[in-house]
């Protein structure tokens, strides 16, 4: 393999890499600060999508699309904590995966009622269509390089909101002990709703980001919600770093995985034996990238110790 | 459990053997019409019952079940079908994992089952059954249809790939039956997978010539897009599951110019397939794809046997199924000896009608083809 195929990779891995944490910080913000499993993350990812695509529909603006699928995943973030969530914070963590997964099944039947079994159609906008050539003679598509700006600047974004800002510090607190900050007289449910709305609408940008490039059809939100949750079990519960660098852990071993163990194999087998044995243990890398995590920090990267 | 079971079967048996007169034929549908996979189901659906309702026969009455394209539902529902719906044939199933559930047991309790799309290598070899029908095709018959093509078409080095899974190396396999050259590439992906940026700079890294892909569903469509904004612009061909009408709205114009293979397009030219294309488009308001045309055939094959024979009589039936003595909107249709279709494959071009996308037949890729498990069956 060459070294430009090599780069190339490299930012396909950060890409996948930048995505995944735009899924992972919601679930991990909501984990942390209110100790619920939401598996109804991905179904935000799927609402954010299709809200795009029907604007883009619309309006022919990728940017108008961007804004509605922001505003469409955090509004039915906050109608689904307000409505259904609120209700699961005291229950215990069966009783969350059960109702939530219900949600999924409610939002995905709702989304294929309203828009149809069909897929949908959404574009790349034209002025971020096609390959650019970067320094040394790499072509890649301009439209990746766009995703890993956004998804940079939306993580400085959230540093900066968790480190900085007034809500940031009540997330912060709220991670560290619920009933003492409810007891300092924080308003407790506006901190939840907000911080459900803000994790809902990160997804939702991820869906319609991704859906360009993608397919927007019902049931797209599952496949990325199960790595989002191994990026926050990598990075730790609760821990926006830890999401940062557990997705980009997770994306390059991925990209990476999928691309070198075939070769690897390559050399002492047939090409489509080494295909296929190559691809079956690269689909496996992540999970034992987990393990190998777990077993020497049992909490995660960034986990607090249990 | 199974005693009671056996004992609840002898008895319905028992029963409905009891008036032994011609009553109708009842057919239980078990397809997917929930979840990601709902678009193929709606249409082979929505074909099936186009026919039965152009027959308007009393004597037929179909059950329609949603399986949620899982095996275990799937099963459940067939169960259901023959014991407490009485069913007299089973169809619908659309992913082979879900058929090789169902198919075997309804088909040795004595049930036929005519398959709308679904038809895995076992079923057409050694796991073939002289009830089980296959209207659609041998699963493998786009896939070598696509290696001839390409073998015609004079590349040398295509690149190859396919999803992980048993239908992704059966294509694979498929494919290499008719085309023997060298290879740039293959590649097996993850099954789901719905980011190709890095099989695509392997392909661009290749020196490939064309691109052969299978990836059913939106895994296509993904790769199709990334695809035409990589820039690589190489020629691809693939079987016609990623180009089909239910598909190409959502990819776009990245499809044009794509060569894919297929039993059937919509611009086929026979009576038949006109009338369907045109009835199909009023009544549902959307163009039929193959899907829909396989469900209508199917529909049309089972009322062809209805005019022959009772359902009661198992092998007049079954002779009737046989003949296939049916107007398919394919033109010429007849089974082999393993009750798979012996038909031409052909070579479809991803064309822009006015603002729709839809395929255009430019060629023949394969003529009569029949399968490649044929000898390995014995009925």
């Amino acid at each position: 393999m060459t070294i430009l195929l090599f780069v190339e990779q490299v930012l396909n891995g950060l890409q996948f890499g930048v995505m995944l944490f735009l899924m992972a910080a919601g679930l991990t913000l909501v984990f942390g600060v209110m100790g619920l499993i939401n598996l109804a993350h991905g179904s935000l990812y799927m609402v954010g999508a299709f809200a795009a695509a029907a604007v883009a529909g619309w309006t022919g603006s990728f940017g108008l699309a961007l804004i509605a699928a922001l505003a469409a995943a955090a509004a039915a973030g906050a109608l689904i904590e307000l409505v259904v969530i609120r209700r699961l914070y005291a229950r215990d963590h069966l009783d969350q995966v059960l109702a939530t997964f219900a949600l999924i099944l409610i939002l995905s039947e709702g989304t294929r009622w309203v828009f149809g079994s069909f897929p949908l159609y959404l574009d790349v906008p034209v002025y971020l269509s096609g390959p650019v050539t970067l320094p040394g003679g790499i072509q890649y598509p301009l439209y990746r390089l766009a995703i890993i700006a956004v998804g940079l600047a939306v993580a400085a974004a959230l540093f900066a909101l968790i480190a900085k800002t007034r809500l940031g510090i009540q997330i912060r607190a709220g991670e560290a002990d619920r009933e003492m900050i409810a007891a300092l007289g924080v308003d407790i449910s506006k901190l939840y709703t907000a911080v459900f709305a803000l994790g809902a609408a990160l997804a939702g940008l991820a869906g319609a980001l991704v859906g360009a490039i993608q397919s927007v059809q019902v049931g797209m939100g599952e496949p990325v919600l199960i790595l989002a949750f191994v990026v926050v079990v990598i990075g730790g519960i609760g821990s926006i770093k830890g999401a940062f660098v557990g997705a980009l852990l997770v994306g390059m071993t991925d990209t990476l995985g999928g691309v070198l163990l075939p070769q690897v194999f390559g050399l002492v087998m047939a090409p489509s034996e080494a295909a296929a044995l190559g691809a079956s243990l690269s689909s496996m890398s992540i999970y034992i990238l987990m393990a190998a995590v777990l077993v020497v920090r049992p909490s995660g990267l960034f986990g607090a110790a249990a | 459990m199974k005693m009671v079971k056996l004992a609840a079967l002898a008895i319905a048996a028992g029963l409905s053997a009891a008036p032994g007169l011609a009553e109708g034929v009842k057919v239980g549908m078990i397809t997917t019409l929930s979840g990601g996979g709902a678009g193929l189901g709606l249409d082979a659906r929505d074909g099936f019952m186009l026919a039965v309702k152009q027959a308007g026969r009393s004597d037929l009455e179909v059950v329609i079940e949603d399986d949620q394209r899982k095996p275990e539902i799937a099963v459940q529902l067939a169960d259901k079908m023959i014991q407490s719906d009485k069913v007299d044939v089973l169809t619908g199933i659309i992913w082979s994992n879900l058929a090789m559930a169902v198919v075997p047991a309804a088909t040795a309790q004595g049930k036929f089952y005519l398959s709308v799309n679904a038809a895995p290598a076992v079923l057409a070899g050694k796991g073939c059954h002289k009830n089980y029908f296959a209207v659609s095709y041998q699963n493998d018959n786009l896939h070598e249809g696509a290696g001839a093509y390409v073998t015609g078409a004079g590349y040398k080095k295509p690149f190859i790939l396919a999803p992980n899974y048993p239908a992704g190396k059966d294509s694979l396999t498929g494919f290499k039956r008719f085309y023997t050259g060298e290879l740039a590439g293959e590649i097996y992906t993850k099954l789901g997978q719905t980011d190709y940026a890095a099989e695509i700079a392997q392909i661009r890294a290749s020196g490939a010539d064309s691109v052969f892909f299978f990836l059913p569903g939106g895994m296509g469509i993904s790769f199709m897009k990334q695809y035409a904004d990589s820039g690589v612009g190489l020629p691809v061909v693939g079987p016609a599951f990623s180009f089909d009408q239910g598909i190409l709205g959502a990819v776009g114009e990245a499809a044009l110019g794509v060569k894919n293979t297929s039993q059937w397009g919509k611009d086929l030219d026979n009576a038949a397939n006109k009338a369907f294309v045109e009835t199909f488009s009023a009544e549902y308001g959307r163009l039929p794809s193959l899907y829909a045309a396989q469900g209508f055939d199917t529909a049309n094959l089972l009322i062809s046997a209805m005019d022959k024979a009772d359902v009661k009589d198992a092998d007049a039936f079954r002779a009737a199924l046989e003949a296939a003595d049916f107007a398919s909107v394919r033109g010429d249709f007849k089974f082999g000896p393993n009750h798979h279709p012996i038909q031409d494959i052909y070579v479809r071009e991803v064309i822009k009608e006015g603002d729709v996308i839809t395929n255009k037949i430019i060629g023949v890729a394969l003529e009569d083809r029949a399968d490649a498990y044929a000898a390995e069956c014995k009925m």
